[in-house]
């Protein structure tokens, strides 16, 4: 049967090498702008979006959270220079790499494989190059943003990992359904 | 099928995308307070059928909660608010008024 099945041309792949902070506290603050500037080079991102220099970024959360992306080995010179900017003011920083899971989703046909899993708007005009969607994937909460167009980055937590390893695989195995 | 607008976020989240809290803007009653107010802060709840206030958490998104006001008959939904009141701003109420000309909630109207 699944011979007879034409999978969709996206390709998965697993990314440990990811580096994450979670950053709680004031996003409108001086204080905080410039520590998340001074930590991943980039400005704080608005509201459902990212903002990224090459492999170091910032993806908006919520209202007071900012999910720090970066090299893996560079956290914590990073956790050290937000400490410091952030001096004497109320804010969270905390090293989240090993508690989450990261995926790339790459291909024309990414929008297919994630729309099945998700009650999220993946239209190309609800979500596209910059934008971050939380949202539900089958069972487990994850977090998605797109770099550039069909180039998708997944988090998860860890311990859902191999599950979403598998439910992104069966999405892209089952085949396009034709709506993106 | 619920959607609700988060007003923290601004997404449009399906009902998978929420978790439930129960009715909105109870006034706690706790220590020192009578029995029977501890009793119905614990226990009396609304079940109308018609215009209803409720919580709500954006638990898969940003993981705020913030108020709906709906119809428990028809899944109608006159608006969302932010959670940081007491009680409904005057435009839901008068987005309820538009639609249920007439209608009340315990001490609201
Ligand atoms: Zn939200």
């Amino acid at each position: 049967m699944s011979d007879m099945t034409m999978s969709c041309d996206a390709i998965l792949t697993r990314r440990d090498t990811v580096g994450m902070i979670t950053l709680r506290g004031n996003l409108g603050g001086t204080k905080f702008k410039s520590a998340v500037k001074a930590a991943v080079g980039v400005v704080v991102p608005k509201t459902n979006r990212v903002a990224f220099e090459g492999d170091r970024g910032a993806c908006w959360m919520s209202p007071d959270e900012v999910l720090l992306v970066l090299p893996r080995d560079d956290v914590p010179e990073a956790l050290a220079t937000i400490g410091a900017a952030l001096e004497g003011q109320h804010h969270l920083a905390v090293d989240v790499s090993d508690a989450r899971h990261v995926f790339a989703l790459d291909g024309p046909d990414a929008r297919e494989v994630l729309a099945k899993l998700s009650p999220a708007d993946l239209a190309p005009n609800a979500f596209g190059p910059g934008d971050i969607r939380r949202t539900r994937l089958g069972q487990v909460a994850a977090g998605l943003w797109m770099a550039e167009d069909d180039v998708v980055t997944i988090v998860c937590f860890r311990s859902f990992g191999d599950y979403l390893d598998a439910l992104l695989r069966t999405s892209i195995e089952a085949g396009p359904v034709g709506f993106h | 099928m619920l959607t609700l607008h988060c007003p923290y976020c601004g997404i449009d989240a399906d009902e998978t995308e929420l978790a439930p809290g129960g009715e909105a803007h109870l006034r706690r009653f706790g220590p020192g307070s009578s029995d029977d107010d501890f009793e119905s802060y614990l226990f009396a709840r609304e079940n109308p059928k018609g215009v209803h206030f409720e919580r709500w958490r954006h638990a898969y998104g940003c993981g705020k909660w913030f108020h709906a006001a709906r119809c428990t008959a028809t899944l109608e939904v006159f608006g969302t608010y932010p959670a940081q009141t007491t009680e409904p701003p005057q435009d839901i109420r008068d987005a309820i008024s538009a639609k249920r000309p007439g209608w009340t909630w315990r001490t609201f109207a």
